[in-house]
């Protein structure tokens, strides 16, 4: 019986402190609760969700435009931009659509209900290296959601930016997220310009493509080449058009972050589903410059 | 390393000392329909089970560390909540009795994005770390181009190495278990014959290939000729089937799925092994696929591999078995595939 081979046990090297180097890290869910849920469309709600153990909860740290993987036992697990103020740390809040099996299930699920959260993953904005210049928000449809995160850091240090632009186009007034707060975010010296592509009776607002907005401010600036950073997140055709007007404006390709939507079912660089050329969405993204997402074919 | 020489007959010594444990071989499964013989990798309860000399198997070993389909967790619900209760499914460890140098190095490559990154994944990693494998020389089949890819041969990655010598095997040990364990048989120091021996058997060897595949700035190539047609005609070709990931040594994609039990009181989360070839890999919840045509997904596959792969770890993420090729319903090799790209017919 000498010859029986020595078992190796993989977790009894590991920390125990769930770190991403940590084999038994891989599939740790901190548990979790949704506290409230807010319809905000007729297809979209923002849930919030506060990790349960108030360790875990102020341990719990991200950066704007990282994500995390919510999982419903026996329903799914999948990746959402966190859309809260990192000073919160784990008292999150995800806007969520319900367009596929996992989201049309949260969509019916009541507060109280217990959520895993895993993450947080993915890269950020750079907030630290954009102060003290003037910075550009633009999103269309749900990809006004990875920018709220961003934005919310930006106006609680409102002091250290400059201009602070949000440009935010959807395709009808109905489909307008966050509406509530836009009041409250224009209380901090910002310029908030919407637009819609088509409008309905009680709209009083403007209506076309958001590039007509992005025009008007590039117009009003001789060069975008200094003291500014622009956030662009929205459907892909419309990366092509902005970051194109960006570029000829004068913006420099490392100045211009886009977040990226893939496929992913693992968050950890494993399943290979979020795949562009070399590199992980989930790893390497969702929050690339410009220049990255050039370099990387069929990107956007 | 330190090599070692025994007699033949002392392979089926070795085997008994290892019984012990579980053992996986390769194993003859009769023929295919042009009457060529089948082997595949399989547990082994005797030693004369063993197909030493198989040409290559129609899967690799990889199913013994990334399972096709592997539960992940399972949850128990309750009216207050639920529990995750994650096993890694390793129970043992496994003796695998003759690999080729190809699969050995596909395990290498695999270690380097599953085990040896951010987020090491512990279902590999405590299998692989679990298996002892003794290699085993082999004879160039018509499809294999490992020579052109590096992989011919295997520097690390297993316990034992076997070179047939004729009547005896040259040995090359890896492990102080391996050491160890050849101390229990008959086994010499080589000799200079065995030596010159040794390193004439690898000469032939080298001389028996005949696919190739030029990897020359291959990296370069494959961005140059994104937009190439030779895509297109490969895209018509291709059945979008998956079945080269299936037998693939180093394709490693996977999809998760989730199901509630009867009792609605219990749930699991299953992996299972996917293809970028499949028409769903790249599709996101609202219906937008970020990879619709069959030419853009086989493109990804051969981009992944032969760039992607690279740029990350600096090396393919193909060895070269041609296992793809010969198992693909629309007779697609990569050595064709890579040379269309490249503009030569």
């Amino acid at each position: 019986m000498q010859n029986k081979l020595h078992f190796i046990n993989i977790l009894g090297q590991g920390s125990g402190a769930h770190r991403k180097e940590d084999p038994d890290s891989f599939e740790y869910t901190l548990p979790a609760e949704i506290t409230s849920i807010y319809p905000l469309t007729a297809t979209e709600k923002l849930y919030q969700i506060q990790i349960i153990d108030p360790a875990q909860r102020n341990r719990f740290s991200f950066q704007p435009g990282q994500f995390v993987m919510l999982e419903l036992p026996g329903i799914g697990e999948a990746p959402f931009s966190i859309s809260s103020s990192p000073v919160r740390h784990g008292d999150l809040e995800l806007c969520i659509r319900a367009v596929g099996n996992f989201t049309n299930f949260l969509n019916r699920v009541e507060r109280g209900a217990r959520v895993g959260i895993s993450g947080p993953f993915g890269t950020s904005f750079p907030l630290e290296k954009m102060q003290g210049n003037d910075i550009l928000l633009i999103g269309g449809g749900l990809g006004i959601v990875p920018l709220r995160s961003p934005l919310l850091a930006v106006l609680e240090n409102r002091s250290r930016y400059g201009r602070v632009d949000i440009m935010y186009g959807a395709k009808s007034p109905a489909e307008l997220l966050f509406t509530y707060q836009y009041e409250e975010w224009k209380r901090f010296d910002i310029n908030l310009g919407i637009t819609v592509d088509k409008a309905d009776k009680s709209w009083k607002g403007r209506t076309g493509l958001i590039t007509e907005l992005l025009r008007e401010r590039i117009a009003q600036a001789s060069s975008l080449r200094e003291n500014t950073y622009a956030i662009v997140c929205g459907p892909p055709v419309m990366f092509h058009f902005v970051c194109k007007m960006l570029t000829e404006a004068g913006l420099p390709m490392q100045k211009m972050f886009v977040s990226l939507e893939r496929r992913m079912h693992c968050g950890r660089g494993k399943c290979c589903r979020c795949n562009i050329g070399s590199t992980y969405t989930c790893l390497d993204g969702p929050v690339f410059d410009y220049w990255s997402v050039m370099n990387l074919k069929e990107a956007i | 390393m330190i090599f070692k020489v025994f007699k033949k007959q002392e392979l089926a010594r070795l085997y008994e000392l290892l019984a012990v444990n579980v053992i996986v071989g390769p194993v003859s499964r009769g023929n295919d329909r042009n009457g060529n013989p089948l082997y595949d990798f399989d547990v082994v309860y005797d030693f004369d089970e063993l197909a030493l000399d198989y040409t290559q198997t129609v899967h690799s070993p990889k199913r013994f560390v990334l399972p096709y389909q592997e539960t992940l967790a399972t949850f128990t619900t309750s009216p207050g909540g639920w529990e995750k209760h994650v096993d890694l499914n390793v129970y043992r460890p496994l003796v695998f009795f003759g690999m080729h140098a190809c699969d050995i190095n596909a395990l290498n490559k695999l270690d380097l994005v599953l085990a040896q990154s951010t987020y090491p994944n512990p279902y590999y990693m405590g299998k692989r770390k679990n298996l002892f494998i003794i290699g085993i020389d082999c004879t160039p089949e018509p499809q294999c181009f490992c020579r052109s890819m590096g992989t011919d041969s295997a520097i690390h990655g297993f316990d034992l190495f076997l070179t047939d010598l004729g009547g005896k095997y040259f040995t090359e040990i890896l492990t102080a278990t391996a050491f160890d364990l050849l101390s229990e048989i008959k086994c010499t120091d080589p000799s200079s014959k065995e030596l010159a021996l040794y390193k004439h058997t690898a000469k032939e060897k080298s001389k028996r290939y005949t696919a190739t595949v030029d990897t020359s700035d291959l990296t370069k190539i494959l961005d140059l000729e994104f937009e190439s047609k030779a895509w297109d005609a490969w895209g018509d070709k291709c059945l979008s089937c998956g079945t080269c990931a299936n037998v693939c040594p180093t394709c490693y994609c996977y999809g998760v799925e989730e199901h509630v039990d009867l009792d609605l009181q219990h749930a699991s989360k299953t992996k299972f092994l996917h293809s970028c070839n499949l028409i769903d890999f790249a599709k996101v919840a609202g219906g937008h696929n970020f990879r619709p045509t069959s030419a853009s997904r086989l493109k990804y596959r051969y981009y992944h591999k032969h760039r992607g792969f690279v740029e990350a770890f600096e090396e393919s993420l193909c060895v070269g078995c041609g296992r793809c090729g010969t198992a693909c319903l629309a007779d697609i090799t990569p050595p064709e595939v890579i040379a269309s790209v490249r503009g030569k017919e």
